[in-house]
């Protein structure tokens, strides 16, 4: 149902590429896969990295998209983790922020808990429920050009924008992020808001 | 003129709210909350931000804290049960401010009994997740009791919350 893998793309160079020259890009990622990719990619003090909580990574980068309109915001987070909060979607919708992307890195398996299939394997399609939940810029990635393009877009579009990111299923293993979720807090308000941060 | 009319407490609280800078207003739409989510709404000041659950209510409250805003979530009594995991694993895990306005059903006088069993598990829910309570039962109390509960979540750095009692906002009548 989902088509061949052979060509998937790498998780890894995929967020890697997602955060290229990120200028003053702020990131939240999802738990798990997406929270060890980014990680991997460099760890920054604007990266809020989900450790639990699953289901919010939108929520979250939507509140801040919000409470910083001139600032970009990147969300990336797996399939697993938007399924769990689809009405998140229709709630960005409402709300229209121009500087906010979603990136959702779709290997359509729950892979910390024993790959266990997503119904992104079994004929969901992320992509078309964000655009019909009101967000008309939402495509499915499968190729780097078409990520490279994303990435370009995510510092430059009127948002919000949403990619689905087809990527392999290999288990790309841990590579873990301060897990303090008071220090991850701080130093991100530290960085982004300076003396105001408290 | 009622009390509650004469107290026009939903106005109490949108000043309150004014006055401790709160930006984002997420909710959930409860009656009671009604002329609530309309003033704030209305304030060009606020930005009033619909939820399809209360759960998207605490991270994206905590995103906006994340970007130097505050917020508050408005609910019903029902939508604690929607939200207990994130409130765990996402406002204590990293101790986010969190300020919560809730409405209450399934006390005395509640004629739907479907209501129940989630209004009785509401305060013993969030106070086993830590989030600091108050009650309210008559419109005289309201303003001063979201203005501490406001300032122990956003100087204190803790979770709080207002519950709004059935006393003070009236049962739903169901009536065909």
């Amino acid at each position: 149902m989902s088509g061949s893998r052979s060509n998937r793309l790498d998780r890894r160079a995929a967020v890697t590429e997602l955060v290229r020259d990120r200028g003053a890009l702020l990131v939240v990622s999802g738990l798990g896969g997406t929270t060890w990719d980014l990680a991997s990619a460099g760890d920054h003090d604007l990266n809020f990295y989900l450790w639990g909580g699953m289901g919010s990574a939108v929520p979250m980068g939507l509140g801040l998209a919000l409470a910083q309109p001139r600032r970009r915001v990147l969300v990336v987070t797996g399939d697993g983790e938007m399924l769990m909060g689809l009405g998140a979607l229709a709630t960005v919708a409402v709300q229209a922020p121009a500087n906010l992307a979603i990136a959702v890195i779709d290997n359509e398996r729950y892979g910390e808990t024993g790959d266990q299939l997503t119904h992104t394997a079994q004929g969901s399609d992320l992509a078309a429920i964000a655009r019909a939940a009101g967000i008309p810029d939402a495509v499915t990635l499968v190729d780097g050009a078409g990520l490279e393009a994303f990435r370009d877009k995510l510092h430059a579009a009127q948002g919000p924008i949403v990619a689905v990111v087809k990527v392999g299923q290999d288990n790309a293993g841990m590579v873990l992020p301060p897990r303090d979720g008071v220090h991850l807090r701080q130093r991100f308000r530290r960085c982004l808001l300076g003396d105001e941060a408290g | 003129m009622s009390e509650s009319e004469r107290f026009d407490w939903p106005t109490r609280i949108h000043q309150v709210l004014g006055r401790c800078g709160v930006r984002q207003v997420a909710y959930v739409p409860d009656t009671g909350h009604k002329r609530l989510i309309e003033l704030c709404s209305e304030d060009r000041g606020m930005r009033a931000i619909p939820l399809t659950t209360e759960e998207e209510g605490i991270g994206l409250l905590a995103g906006a804290w994340l970007g130097g805003e505050r917020g508050t979530l408005l609910m019903q009594s029902s939508g604690v049960g929607n939200c207990v995991n994130a409130i765990a694993s996402i406002t204590q895990a990293c101790r986010f401010p969190l300020f919560l306005l809730i409405t209450m059903r399934g006390e005395s006088g509640e004629s739907n009994p479907w209501q129940v069993p989630m209004g009785r598990a509401t305060a013993p829910v969030l106070e086993t997740l830590g989030v600091a309570l108050t009650t309210v039962d008559h419109p005289h109390e309201v303003e001063a009791a979201v203005a501490s509960m406001a300032a122990r979540s956003f100087e204190g750095g803790a979770a709080a919350g207002v519950l709004l009692s059935q006393r003070l906002i009236g049962t739903k009548v169901f009536r065909e």
